[in-house]
């Protein structure tokens, strides 16, 4: 049978390396929206716990091996990597997986990279592992986790990804020429 | 000259630069001031307005003359200033505001006629003829008075902006911020310390007294050291903190890249930074003040704590005999420092009679300095004692201290006041003029390094408590804590020349008097009367000496005549840096969609919709112009099949058991009634009852929506929706999520429309599945699809929406199979036209003026229930007979061409404002009907089909007679669509 060529978000845009920081394309996961229906909360998020995840806080993601929960916004978040079956009644849930860019900055100096376009306090100390938060990328909307102490995964409208990708290379070589120069 | 065994460089290190078109060596750790003093160069650039020659007058970020351009071509940055540029290999820089050259500067003659350029002169004299000024006298002006120029070209350079957080910020590195720093940071608070120069230490690498035991510039490395191994501290050099702004953000600007000899091209030259801090230390130090007398501004005089500062620092002594003139102890150091160097000393002269000296060289206690002599430097400097008995003293250097001023500028950047004290004659901060801030040290008046050293462990234990953090005992080091000794002395009276203020703005003692005189009193009046304090100076070098004499002249005291206003920022910021990313694309993000790239292949210009890019036409060959390729696509789609890309239209995912209700209130029309599988256009009202925006909703199921918005009201939208929902029906069980970057949706419009899908389609659709107006899920190519059947073209039409990962492959292969039935792409120039034939609405029509019944749809509010926008849209003037409605044009005869934006006027009218009858708001060539075709907005509109209305279009010069029509010109039944 004939079938549709499928493409990435950042599909020809993606590895690039710098100075030991590598930005790459997460492998294509489910990703769904969901929200709990008024009072299914707490058997929503019952659920959730049945999956090994759970529901998270505000800034917070919560995760089990590739799957996890992403806070996204007020009584909502991005489930990634399940399938969502059996909640149906309790959450309002929307395919997102083709909505979004999926990245992932890794290295050292990963913190330097996205304080160049990002406003929050990334140190450690106040965005540990687990943390999560819908901000800008300089002129973008994001979604942004530390999923490990230099990593980073960071999500953008599918349609910005190549600006996306641009933004945060420049600010990698500069990183970069840094590192070199100084 | 350099002094043997002297100074912080490194003289094992050469580094060669030019000046001026010349070739000059110095040392690393040389400023270019330093480096060209080095070399006995006096004259670095020319005064702004007078062209007066001038040299270098301090040692930091304060000078207000040596401002030079550094590079060439794009690349040049002006108004440098040498004392902060460090040298590197390769550097070219050049003085200012000159022509030919520094030394041979043919304004000059500007200085001939200082008499007709005192204060208030523009506005004196070249009030007439009125429109001279924009056309002659002010771009003369410009061209004569000025500091560097840009090139007007565009620069590649690279720039970035970060950003930074702490716990503690403190600003500045001398005995005061170090102290700070080390305290703080012992007791592990998060500490970033900026220090504008290259090297931390402040005023401990600029003198020779000791601190615990050491000498200071040894000590403050030592401090250095052990905070730089410390991980929560942050040491930021050439780190200029140019503004305090809300909540603990402050402003920042780092020399990146300039001091680099060959950057690497990735290299950003600067970068701003915006801080947020918790709390903050301001440890900025104080600036040095001149003394107004007569010539006071020749090449050769400086600060006297500039003169200590290259003696010290640098090992530089900028003359051969020098001459020390000042109100206060602390000068006294430079002749010591200077004599046990061994450079000869003509004189210190100081204005009080009562002071000792102990020094080899001659002391005049009690004169004063009546005049200079040297125009491209200093030679002789004229003294009187009180008697009036004039002396001459051969001197090529003279260095003057007036007091220092702390450097306080920062506190004031939220509009506080700060104090005046009258020990020190200057202004001090008070606390808490920006919240969270704190100054120490000689920003806080404290001027002995004891003071300094303590003020800096007390204002970061204070922060520490703030922060919640307990101290650790920091030993507070042995240092010299002398009383300051001086006497509050502005100027030489009655100079016999002009005797300068502001030399960045050539401001003189006479100005502020002129002002004074003619009544601008104020301090702020005298300020934008003579520009004192004003532009790159920002009242670094000049503020209080100004004012003391306007005081004088005003028969006032200086804290009762106050101080301007000191804002940000406190050095210049290039605009690149504060800019930096937004050059060019990187002005905005671009959206893509999924077909962009094969649009981009057939050759499509794109333009913009909001942030997306959209194909325009998709030319062929043969075609000349983009109406060929227009008209083309149009009858494309009314003959055979088009496709188009959709997907940029906003779509909204609506979930709950209440979302019918929900979409009933935010919609004029019902909702509730549609049912799963069905279609229904709808228009949205803002609360002030005027159109936002029109679009078509799905029922996918009970209780699921799909709302589709324009492209253009896709965010606004959202945010209404959003708002809606949680300030009036926070209860309803509604969830709503954006799901526009998830499908790549392509309209498929034309005859020939339901043929070509059903060549993808695993299951073909005809006539009434889907029904106009319907929806249902399909499955083409093992993907599982949604098509809806709508149509804004009025031809048969559907749109196919898969996820976006198909977008590229199913884009081509729709348009692939279009072409084989005749048909292919279209753009957005043709998708106009299709609408125009229409009648059918865009935001070129809900512009956010217009109401429900200007469009004719006010039969879509519903009379059975309410909705936001409702009762707003009732107002009286809202409805009725003046209000300009929707209407069709059609210009008479066919062949005359029309456009948007112009406006209507009766026949007979005169085209002026008063008769407008109304506006055009899109037009569009038919090749259908072949004729331009026009919507416009006229008064009684609808009352008024098949009459001749007057277009004017004033812009383009046309001038067409219209007959005004319904604004649906084909197909008005509807029949195709529904085919």
């Amino acid at each position: 049978m004939p079938s549709l060529i499928e493409k990435t978000a950042c599909d020809g845009l993606l590895p690039v390396t710098e100075a030991g920081m590598t930005l790459s394309e997460c492998v294509p996961l489910r990703i769904t929206s969901v929200a709990p229906l008024a009072g299914k909360d707490r058997a929503f998020g019952a659920a959730l716990k049945a999956m090994g995840l759970g529901w998270p806080k505000p800034g917070q993601s919560l995760a089990n091996g590739e799957a996890k929960t992403v806070w996204s916004g007020r009584d909502q978040a991005f489930l990634i990597g399940v399938t969502p079956d059996g909640l149906d009644d309790l959450a309002a849930m929307t395919d997102q997986s083709d909505g979004w860019a999926r990245m992932r900055l890794e290295g050292p100096g990963t913190e330097a990279v996205l304080a160049r376009l990002v406003p929050l306090d990334l140190r450690a100390t106040a965005f540990p592992v687990g943390s999560a938060a819908r901000t800008g990328l300089n002129h973008m909307m994001m979604v942004l986790c530390r999923t490990e102490d230099a990593a980073f995964e960071i999500m953008v409208f599918r349609s910005m990804a190549a600006s996306a990708v641009h933004e945060l290379h420049h600010a990698m070589k500069a990183i970069a020429a840094r590192t070199a120069a100084l | 000259m350099r002094i043997a065994g002297k100074g912080l460089i490194d003289r094992a290190k050469t580094v060669g630069f030019r000046f001026d078109g010349k070739d000059y060596t110095g040392f690393e750790g040389d400023t270019l001031a330093s480096a060209l003093l080095a070399s006995d160069v006096k004259v670095f650039g020319r005064s702004f307005k007078y062209h007066r020659p001038r040299g270098v007058m301090t040692a930091g970020s304060e000078e207000p003359n040596a401002l030079v351009t550094v590079g060439k071509g794009a690349a040049q940055v002006p108004n440098v200033r040498a004392t902060v540029q460090e040298i590197h290999d390769g550097l070219e820089a050049r003085g200012q505001n000159a022509w030919p050259s520094v030394n041979m500067d043919v304004m000059a003659v500007n200085d001939l006629f200082a008499p007709f350029f005192s204060a208030g002169f523009y506005y004196k004299t070249f009030m007439w003829p009125r429109a001279f000024w924009e056309k002659l006298y002010e771009p003369a002006i410009r061209r004569a008075a000025g500091l560097g120029a840009l090139s007007g070209k565009h620069n590649d350079e690279s720039y970035e902006k970060a950003w930074a957080h702490c716990d503690l910020l403190i600003i500045g590195s001398g005995p005061a911020g170090l102290m700070a720093a080390l305290t703080a940071a012992r007791a592990g608070a998060e500490v970033i310390l900026a220090e504008e120069d290259h090297r931390m230490g402040g005023r401990c690498l600029s003198e020779t007294f000791e601190i615990a035991g050491k000498p200071a510039a040894d000590w403050a490395a030592g401090i250095v050291a052990e905070l730089d191994a410390m991980p929560n501290v942050r040491l930021m050099t050439r780190t200029t903190v140019t503004g305090a702004y809300d909540d603990g953000t402050y402003g920042a600007l780092e020399r990146v890249g300039l001091h680099v000899a060959n950057p690497p091209k990735d290299l950003p030259r600067e970068c701003f930074w915006r801080i947020v801090a918790k709390r903050a230390v301001l440890a900025s130090g104080a600036h040095e003040r001149q003394i107004a007398f007569s010539n006071n501004d020749r090449p050769g005089i400086m600060t006297a704590g500039a003169v200590r500062a290259y003696l010290n620092r640098w090992g530089v002594a900028p003359g051969h005999a020098v001459t020390i003139f000042a109100n206060n102890d602390d000068a006294h150091r430079t002749a010591r420092d200077l004599s046990a160097a061994g450079v000869r000393i003509a004189a210190l002269i100081d204005v009080r009679e009562d002071v000792e000296v102990a020094g080899d060289f001659p002391v005049y206690a009690g004169y004063r300095i009546i005049d200079t002599v040297g125009r491209k430097g200093l030679r002789d400097v004229v003294i009187a004692d009180k008697s009036g008995q004039i002396s001459r003293i051969v001197s090529d250097c003279l260095a003057v201290s007036g007091g220092w001023n702390p450097a306080l500028h920062l506190t004031c950047h939220m509009n506080g006041r700060p104090v005046w004290r009258e020990d020190i004659a200057a202004f001090v901060p008070k606390p808490g003029m920006v919240p969270g801030l704190e100054a120490a040290g000689s920003a806080n008046g404290a001027f002995s390094t004891r003071a300094c050293l303590a003020q800096g462990v007390a204002a970061a234990e204070a922060a520490l408590e703030a922060l919640g953090r307990k101290p650790k005992k920091v030993d507070m080091p042995e240092a010299e804590d002398g009383a300051v000794r001086m006497r509050a002395y502005w100027e030489v009276p009655e100079p016999k020349h002009r005797a300068w203020l502001d030399f960045a703005n050539d401001v003189t003692t006479k100005d502020v008097r002129l002002a004074a005189q003619e009544n601008f009193r104020s301090v702020e009046h005298m300020k934008r009367y003579t520009t004192q304090g004003m532009a790159p100076d920002q009242g670094k070098n000049s503020n209080v000496a100004a004012l003391a004499i306007l005081a004088d002249a005003t028969g006032r005291g200086i804290p009762e005549t106050g101080t301007t206003t000191f804002r940000p920022p406190y050095t210049p910021v290039s605009i690149a840096a504060m800019g930096a990313g937004g050059q060019g694309a990187g002005f905005a993000p671009q959206r893509f969609t999924t077909s962009d790239k094969a649009a981009r292949e057939r050759g499509a210009p794109m333009i913009e919709a909001g942030l997306w890019y959209r194909p325009s036409y998709f030319p062929r060959p043969g075609e000349k112009t983009w109406r060929d390729s227009c008209d083309r696509e149009v009858m494309m789609v009314r003959d055979r099949v088009g496709i188009c890309d959709v997907s940029t239209l906003g779509k909204i995912d609506l979930q709950g058991k209440d979302t019918a209700r929900f979409l009933d209130l935010v919609y004029t029309n019902t909702f509730s009634t549609l049912k799963p599988g069905r279609v229904r256009y709808g228009l949205m009202l803002r609360e002030d009852g005027l159109i936002m925006d029109d679009g078509t909703t799905a029922c996918l199921a009970e209780g699921h929506y799909l709302m589709t918005t324009t492209t253009a009201a896709a965010g606004q939208v959202m945010r209404h929706l959003e708002f809606v929902q949680q300030a009036h029906c926070p209860g309803w069980d509604v969830r709503m999520i954006s799901v526009t970057e998830q499908w790549a949706q392509f309209a498929v419009a034309g005859p020939l429309a339901r043929e070509l899908l059903n060549s993808v389609l695993e299951t073909p659709i005809d006539v009434t599945t889907p029904p106009f107006l319907g929806v249902t899920d399909v499955r083409l190519m093992d993907v599982n699809a949604r098509l809806f059947r709508i149509s804004f073209s009025g031809e048969l039409g559907y749109e196919i929406a898969v996820p976006a990962r198909y977008g590229e492959a199913l884009y081509r292969d729709l348009v692939a199979r279009a072409e084989s039935l005749g048909g292919g792409a279209y753009g957005m120039e043709a998708l106009n036209v299709l609408r125009i034939e229409k009648g059918f609405i865009t935001h070129a029509e809900i512009h956010g003026r217009v109401t429900a019944f200007d469009i004719g749809m006010e039969g879509m509010i519903s009379g059975k229930k309410d909705c936001i926008g409702k009762g707003a849209s009732q107002r009286p003037g809202l409805v009725g007979p003046e209000r300009e409605q929707l209407v069709g044009l059609r210009p008479i005869p066919m062949s005359r061409q029309i456009g948007a934006g112009a406006h209507l006027f009766n026949e007979g009218a005169d085209p002026v404002r008063v008769n407008d009858q109304g506006y055009v708001t899109s037009v569009g060539y038919s090749p259908v009907l072949k004729t331009y075709l026009g919507l416009a907005f006229l008064k009684n509109g609808r009352a008024r089909h098949g009459e001749r209305i007057r277009l004017v279009d004033h812009l383009r010069g046309t001038d067409v007679i219209c007959e005004v029509m319904n604004p649906v010109f084909f197909d008005p039944e509807g029949g195709r669509a529904r085919a």
